[in-house]
């Protein structure tokens, strides 16, 4: 008969448990909703005052010259679309010449970037060879090494090949591997590869080059979408390397030319100004959305910029 | 000799551009900026040995380097713990509790993807000219702003807001540790009645530690090398009164601008040294503050 009073005991004492618990958890919950409203919130705000620049940025681009100073409000009063068509004859040569040269620059210096990277990636993540430890330290000693320090022995070895005032000294460092951190990238991608599929097309004949071609490329469209994203971003932005290497306006990229609206400040042109580098953000912002996926993924496995 | 031919040949074939890139844009220039530091170069007439002439001029002589050495650290100083604060807590955030984060993910991350380009730096010399947007918003709750640009005691703080402005790569890569944490740990610590204050320096500090470490070095190198924004919104001089005179726009100047080549690579070098030590300190401290969760003790 004691037996059954102890469990009779601890039947009640289990049930006053999951009351208890059942309690907290409707508690708990009730305390996370709020907690989620209170974060979105939140974060609404945050991302208003982050986006907010962004969107004065189009607004002035499109309001007429005395509504861009002195007010918040993002609505034009009435819409000047000719800001962009005056802003781009604004500058002695037309922007469809600096589009047309960065459009240049970008797409050889993303085709570089490919080809180079992956090739360099293959050897350190899937070739076994004398000193690759040796040579991949080296590689990403190169990551910390800030342009500046190589910038003027470089400037000096460009300017004695008559390549000054060209596009070669932007893009053939690309071809040479010089932006390695998408060595990096892909190696790290390369390397999560079975090792099997290698060691199958070997048993089969296949040669180190076909193996990259048919079977680490096709498997590798990510790293490679990822790195190619981002190298067209940054060539696109880039400004240091054509500020020196470009000095013919004609061979201006989209940046220096945005640059030319600067000195000419003051002569009142604001909205040609914002309208020309609203255009230059669109095709950034549209490859932003086309590969969100893309882009997070890279960063959060490489940790890059 | 023949099989070590064999063996080694395919790879150093697909090694060769990345080879030669190294050997002619990456260690054959940083030797030659080396022995550039120790001449005078005016890329006119052929270098000048002056032997330790242009360190000696630098460290004892030149105001202007000790002025853009501390233009530079106040910077990174301000810019790279802002940064990663911001970063952590928007990336705490968004982590627990919250169904869908990818749009307010893609929305932090956007400014860091256009930040750096010149389109931004214009708009911020605009957001924060006398009669910009930032005055109009203080002037909203009765402040009356300052003429941030033009104003050497605030110039520098404009370019450390468009620093923390692109907290997103941190943010992240701070998103993918948090994800790395595993929840019984929060769920163990909430049943024992453990406030969150102490969840966080407990639980979260110490296993993001590595995370924390990455982002750190990344940002701290990043942010010495800052030049765009700051070229751009002084106008390429450093102005006002040097107060945006970043060590690269120095640099820079030096360099392309009054083409003291030689001094402009003793200037150069000294930025490798400091980039160097600062990421060596972090590497030999991180033993003592940097816990990997794989480590065996």
């Amino acid at each position: 008969m004691k037996t059954s009073a102890t469990d009779l005991e601890i039947a009640i004492q289990v049930d006053e448990a999951a009351r208890v618990a059942h309690e907290l958890r409707l508690k708990r919950d009730k305390r996370d909703r709020n907690g989620r409203i209170l974060k979105h919130i939140f974060l609404i705000t945050v991302s208003c005052v982050m986006l907010y620049p962004l969107f004065w940025l189009l607004a002035s681009s499109l309001k007429p010259e005395n509504e861009i100073f002195g007010s918040l409000t993002l609505w034009p009063s009435e819409f000047r679309f000719e800001n962009y068509t005056k802003g781009w004859y604004a500058l002695p040569i037309s922007f469809t010449v600096f589009y047309v040269n960065s459009a240049i620059v970008t797409s050889l210096s993303v085709i570089g970037n490919l080809v180079s990277c992956s090739f360099a990636a293959y050897a350190f993540a899937r070739l076994s060879f004398t000193g690759r430890s040796f040579f991949f330290a080296l590689m990403m000693m190169t990551l910390m090494i800030p342009y500046h320090v190589v910038l003027i022995p470089q400037y000096v070895q460009f300017l004695n090949l008559g390549w000054v005032d060209t596009y070669l000294p932007l893009v053939v460092p690309r071809f040479l591997a010089s932006d390695a951190f998408f060595i990096f990238l892909m190696v790290q991608f390369f390397r999560q590869l079975p090792r099997e599929l290698d060691e199958a097309a070997m048993i089969d004949g296949c040669s180190p080059f076909k193996i990259y071609w048919a079977i680490i490329l096709p498997l590798s469209l990510p790293a490679m979408g990822t790195a190619a994203i981002f190298s067209l971003i940054w060539v696109w932005e880039d400004f240091l390397a054509p500020l020196i290497y470009l000095n013919d306006i004609k061979s201006y990229t989209v940046p220096l030319a945005l640059r030319l609206f600067l000195d000419q400040e003051g002569q009142s042109a604001y909205g040609q100004m914002f309208a020309m580098s609203v255009l230059s953000l669109v095709p950034v912002v549209i490859f932003f959305v086309l590969f969100q996926r893309l882009i997070v993924r890279g960063i959060a496995t490489s940790g890059m910029k | 000799m023949r099989r070590f031919f064999a063996r080694n040949a395919p790879a150093y074939v697909f090694l060769l551009p990345w080879l030669i890139g190294f050997f002619l844009l990456a260690l054959g220039p940083i030797l030659a900026s080396l022995y550039l530091s120790f001449t005078r170069y005016d890329m006119v007439s052929a270098p000048r040995w002056i032997g330790w002439g242009n360190y000696e001029y630098m460290f004892t002589r030149d105001r202007r380097f000790w002025k853009a050495l501390q233009v530079t650290f106040t910077y990174v100083a301000l810019a790279v713990p802002a940064r990663l604060i911001m970063a952590l807590g928007v990336a705490m955030l968004l982590d627990k509790g919250l169904r869908t984060i990818g749009l307010y993910r893609a929305i932090f991350y956007l400014p860091s993807l256009l930040g750096s380009s010149i389109a931004i730096a214009i708009l911020w010399r605009q957001l924060f000219a006398a009669d910009g947007v930032v005055n109009q918003v203080l002037a909203m709750v009765g402040i009356q702003g300052a003429s941030w640009i033009t104003d050497p005691d605030t110039s520098l703080f404009t370019i450390v807001v468009l620093a923390m402005w692109q907290f997103g790569s941190p943010m992240l890569i701070f998103l993918a540790g948090l994800r790395g944490i595993p929840r019984d740990l929060y769920e163990a610590a909430e049943i024992d009645g453990t406030p969150r204050w102490r969840q966080f320096t407990r639980i979260t500090l110490p296993l993001l530690a590595p995370v924390i470490f990455f982002n750190l070095v990344l940002q701290t190198i990043d942010s010495f090398k800052t030049f765009s924004s700051a070229f751009i919104i002084s106008n390429g001089t450093g102005a006002p009164a040097d107060s945006l005179l970043f060590y690269t726009v120095y640099l820079f100047n030096e360099a392309f601008k009054f083409f003291r080549m030689g001094y402009a690579s003793a200037l150069a070098w000294f930025l490798l040294v400091i980039i160097a030590t600062f990421t060596a300190i972090a590497f030999f401290t991180s033993k003592y503050w940097v816990h990997y969760e794989n480590e065996r003790d």
